[in-house]
C-alpha cells in the first residue's frame, strides 16, 4: 500500500535542500553582506547557468539508470566547431553560432547511446572512453589553439539583460539573457520527464529495466534519446560558456564533469536510475554555487575549495544512501505487518 | 548436469574471449615494432617497460579488487598521491637511519585510512562504489592540494630513491615488487576465503548473502585491500620520481580501467584473473612504450586508448552474441 504520508513535503529531498540553501544563504549574509545583493544573485545566476543546463542533461540520464562523463568533451568539441566556423567565415549572426553545437552534441550523444546499447557495458566505462577519443583526438587535431577573434554579433549577445537596474554607484547590472537559456531548458526537461510518454518511459526504463522491456517499451529508443538530450544540452551550454568567457580554450570545460555530477546526486538524483527531479537539480546546482560563492567572499583560499566539494558529496551521498535504506527497512516492517 | 554444462560454456567463452584479447595485443605489438622499426623489442627499451610497468601493474590490481564485486575505486590516484605527499614529507624533514621505513609505514598507513573511509562508505552505508569514490577522490586531491598548496616535493634519501630506480642483479627494484605483489594477489583471490567471496559476492550479492557470507565485512576489505595496493604504488611512484606532487598520474585513471577490462574482468562483477590482467599489463605498457617511441602526444596516446576499449569491448560483445 502506498501511504499518502510518503509524499508529505518533508519526504523529500527538495525540501532539505532548500532549508540547506536558506541557512546558507543567511550565514554568509551576515558574514558578508554583498552576498544578498541582486548585484551578486545576478552574478551567481549567470555563471552558473553553464553548469545548471548541464546539470539537467545529466539528470535525464541519471533517471534513466545510465550516467555520461563525457559531456564535457561533447562540449568541447561542439564549442571548438562553432568557434572555427564563426571565426573564420566570420559569421556575424548569433543565431547561426548558436544552431551550429547542439546537432554536433546531438550526433555524439547517439554514438554515446549506440555503444551503451550495444555493448552492455557499465556507461561510466564507455563514456569515459568517449571522453578519451573526443578530447583526445580534439587536443591532437588543433593542438590546443585557442580562438578569439569572434563577430561584434557574438561578442555583445552576452551583454543583452532581460531585467535591467542601476546600482547606487551608477553602474548598470541586471539578469542577463544566459540565464534564461537555463530556465527555458529546465521547463522543457521538467515538461519532458513530467508530461510527455517518453519522460514517463525514461524512469521507468531506470526504475526497472527488465520490468521496462517487458511492459513493451522500446530501450533503445530510450537510450537514444536521454543521451542525445544530454549531448545536445553540452551543446548549448559550451555556447553559454563560449559567451561568458568570450574565448575559447579546448581545455577549459574538460575536468568539470564532476562538478554537474554532483550537482545532481546533491539535488536527489539516483545513480541507480528511476529518480531525480527538475527542482532537485537546480537546487543542488544553486546550492553547489553558493557553497563556491561563500568559499570565495569568506577568503578560503582556493586549495580548500575541493576538500569541501568531495566531502559534500560524500555526505550527501551517504544521507541520500541510508535515507533509501530506512525506506526499505520501513516498507519491509510494513509488509511484516 | 544442467548447471555443469552452464559452468562449461561459460568457461569456453571466457577462453575464447581471453584469446581473441590476446590477439588483438599481439597484433598491436607487432605493429608497434615494424612502425618504430624494431627499435621496440630493444633490450634499453625493454628494460624501460621493466620499470614502469610495476606503477600502472600496481594501480591496476588495486582497480581490479573493487571491479570484480562490481564497483569502481576511483580514488586510487588521488589515495596514491596523498600516502606519497605524507611520505615526501617524513623524507625531506627527518634525516636518520629509519627516514625511509618509516615514511613507508606512515605512507601505507595513510592509504589504509583512505581504505577504511571508503569501506564505511561503500559498504556499512551502502553509497554506490562510484559515487563514495568520486567523492573520495575530489576530497583528498583537496586535503593534498591544501598540503602542498599545489607544490613539488622532491629530493629524497638515496636509500628510498633505490626502490625507484635501483635493481638487483639487473633485474629493477619495482618489477622485484610488483612480482611479489602479483603472487600475493594469486594466493589471496584463489586460495584464501576472502578471495572466493569476492567472486561470489560479485556475481550475486543476494545469493552471497543469504548464503551466511558477511558481505558488509567483504566490501569492506576490498576497499582496504584496494587502499592499500594504491598506497605501495605510491611508494613505487614517489621514489621513482624522486618527487610527490598532488597531482601526479591523473591519466592513469582510465588506463587502470583499461587494463581491468583488457585482462577479461568483467565490469558487472563476478570475474577477473590476475594473471589475464598481468599479461594485459604487460602489453599496455610495451604499447605505450611504442606510442611513445612514435612520438605521440599524451592526447593522441588517450584518445588510442579509449578507441582501442571501445573496440575491445565490442568485440567482446559481439563473441558474447555469437555463443
Amino acid at each position: 500500500m502506498m501511504r499518502k504520508s510518503r509524499w508529505k513535503i518533508y519526504n523529500q529531498t527538495e525540501f532539505y535542500l532548500f532549508i540547506v540553501l536558506i541557512v546558507l544563504s543567511t550565514i554568509l549574509a551576515f558574514v558578508n553582506p554583498k552576498f544578498l545583493r541582486l548585484e551578486n544573485i545576478f552574478d551567481l545566476l549567470r555563471n552558473y547557468t553553464f553548469l545548471g543546463i548541464l546539470a539537467l542533461g545529466q539528470l535525464v540520464v541519471l533517471i534513466s539508470g545510465g550516467i555520461d562523463v563525457s559531456f564535457t568533451a561533447i562540449a568541447t568539441v561542439s564549442q571548438y566547431i562553432m568557434g572555427v566556423i564563426i571565426s573564420k567565415y566570420y559569421i556575424d549572426n548569433i543565431l547561426v553560432a548558436l544552431a551550429i553545437p547542439i546537432p554536433i552534441g546531438i550526433a555524439l550523444g547517439l554514438v554515446n547511446a549506440l555503444l551503451v546499447y550495444y555493448t552492455r557495458v557499465h556507461p561510466v566505462i564507455i563514456t569515459i572512453s568517449t571522453l578519451n577519443v573526443f578530447y583526445g583526438f580534439l587536443m591532437f587535431i588543433t593542438s590546443g589553439r585557442w580562438i578569439y577573434k569572434f563577430p561584434p554579433s557574438f561578442r555583445n549577445f552576452v551583454q543583452i539583460k532581460i531585467l535591467s537596474f542601476t546600482s547606487a554607484k551608477g553602474t548598470p547590472y541586471g539578469l542577463s539573457i544566459l540565464t534564461l537559456f537555463w530556465i527555458i531548458v529546465a521547463v522543457m526537461t521538467w515538461f519532458i520527464l513530467k508530461h510527455t510518454n517518453i519522460g514517463r518511459k525514461i524512469y521507468a526504463v531506470g526504475g526497472n529495466l527488465e520490468a521496462a522491456r517487458r511492459a513493451g517499451i522500446n530501450i533503445f529508443r530510450t537510450y537514444i534519446f536521454v543521451y542525445c538530450y544530454m549531448g545536445g544540452l553540452a551543446g548549448l551550454a559550451s555556447f553559454v560558456q563560449a559567451q561568458l568567457a568570450q574565448i575559447i580554450q579546448p581545455n577549459a570545460i574538460v575536468g568539470k564533469e564532476l562538478d554537474v555530477l554532483a550537482a545532481a546526486i546533491l539535488g536527489g538524483a539516483s545513480v541507480f536510475g528511476g529518480s531525480g527531479t527538475v527542482p532537485g537539480a537546480i537546487l543542488g546546482v544553486l546550492l553547489i554555487a553558493i557553497i563556491k560563492n561563500g568559499l570565495v567572499l569568506m577568503r578560503i583560499p582556493a586549495y580548500w575549495h575541493q576538500v569541501v566539494m568531495g566531502a559534500i558529496i560524500a555526505g550527501a551521498a551517504s544521507v541520500t544512501a541510508l535515507q533509501m535504506k530506512f525506506k526499505s527497512r520501513r516498507m519491509v516492517r510494513k509488509n511484516a505487518d | 548436469m544442467p548447471i555443469k554444462e552452464l559452468l562449461n560454456t561459460r568457461m569456453i567463452f571466457k577462453k575464447t574471449q581471453a584469446t581473441v584479447l590476446g590477439f588483438i595485443l599481439i597484433f598491436l605489438i607487432i605493429l608497434m615494432t615494424i612502425m618504430t622499426r624494431g627499435k621496440l623489442l630493444h633490450l634499453s627499451n625493454l628494460q624501460a617497460v621493466a620499470f614502469q610497468l610495476p606503477l600502472l601493474g600496481t594501480l591496476t590490481l588495486a582497480q581490479m579488487i573493487p571491479m570484480i564485486t562490481g564497483g569502481i575505486d576511483l580514488s586510487i590516484i588521488s589515495t596514491a598521491n596523498l600516502s606519497g605527499i605524507i611520505m615526501a614529507f617524513i623524507l625531506t624533514k627527518l634525516s636518520g637511519w629509519y627516514t625511509t621505513p618509516l615514511a613507508i609505514v606512515v605512507g601505507v598507513a595513510v592509504s589504509l585510512v583512505v581504505g577504511v573511509l571508503n569501506g564505511i562508505l561503500v559498504a556499512y552505508i551502502s553509497v554506490p562504489a562510484i559515487i563514495a569514490t568520486l567523492g573520495m577522490m575530489i576530497f583528498i586531491r583537496g586535503v593534498a592540494l591544501v598540503l602542498t598548496r599545489g607544490y613539488v616535493i622532491a629530493g629524497f634519501p638515496d636509500s628510498f630513491v633505490f626502490i625507484g630506480n635501483g635493481d638487483i642483479f639487473g633485474i629493477p627494484m619495482p618489477f622485484i615488487i610488483f612480482f611479489a605483489l602479483i603472487l600475493l594477489m594469486l594466493l589471496i583471490l584463489n586460495k584464501t576465503r576472502f578471495g572466493f567471496n569476492l567472486y561470489m559476492l560479485g556475481s550475486n550479492i543476494t545469493a552471497t548473502e543469504f548464503s551466511g557470507v558477511n558481505v558488509k565485512r567483504v566490501l569492506f576489505n576490498t576497499h582496504l585491500l584496494s587502499s592499500l595496493l594504491a598506497g605501495v604504488a605510491s611508494i613505487i611512484m614517489i621514489s621513482r620520481f624522486n618527487a610527490a606532487q598532488a597531482d601526479y598520474g591523473q591519466s592513469y585513471l582510465l588506463l587502470t580501467v583499461l587494463a581491468c577490462v583488457l585482462g577479461g574482468v568483467n565490469p558487472a562483477g563476478g570475474y577477473g584473473k590476475v594473471m589475464g590482467v598481468f599479461a594485459s599489463i604487460v602489453v599496455l605498457q610495451v604499447v605505450a612504450t611504442g606510442f611513445n617511441l612514435l612520438g605521440f602526444s599524451s592526447h593522441l596516446a588517450n584518445a588510442l586508448w579509449g578507441l582501442i576499449l571501445l573496440i575491445v569491448m565490442l568485440i567482446n560483445r559481439m563473441i558474447s552474441k555469437a555463443e
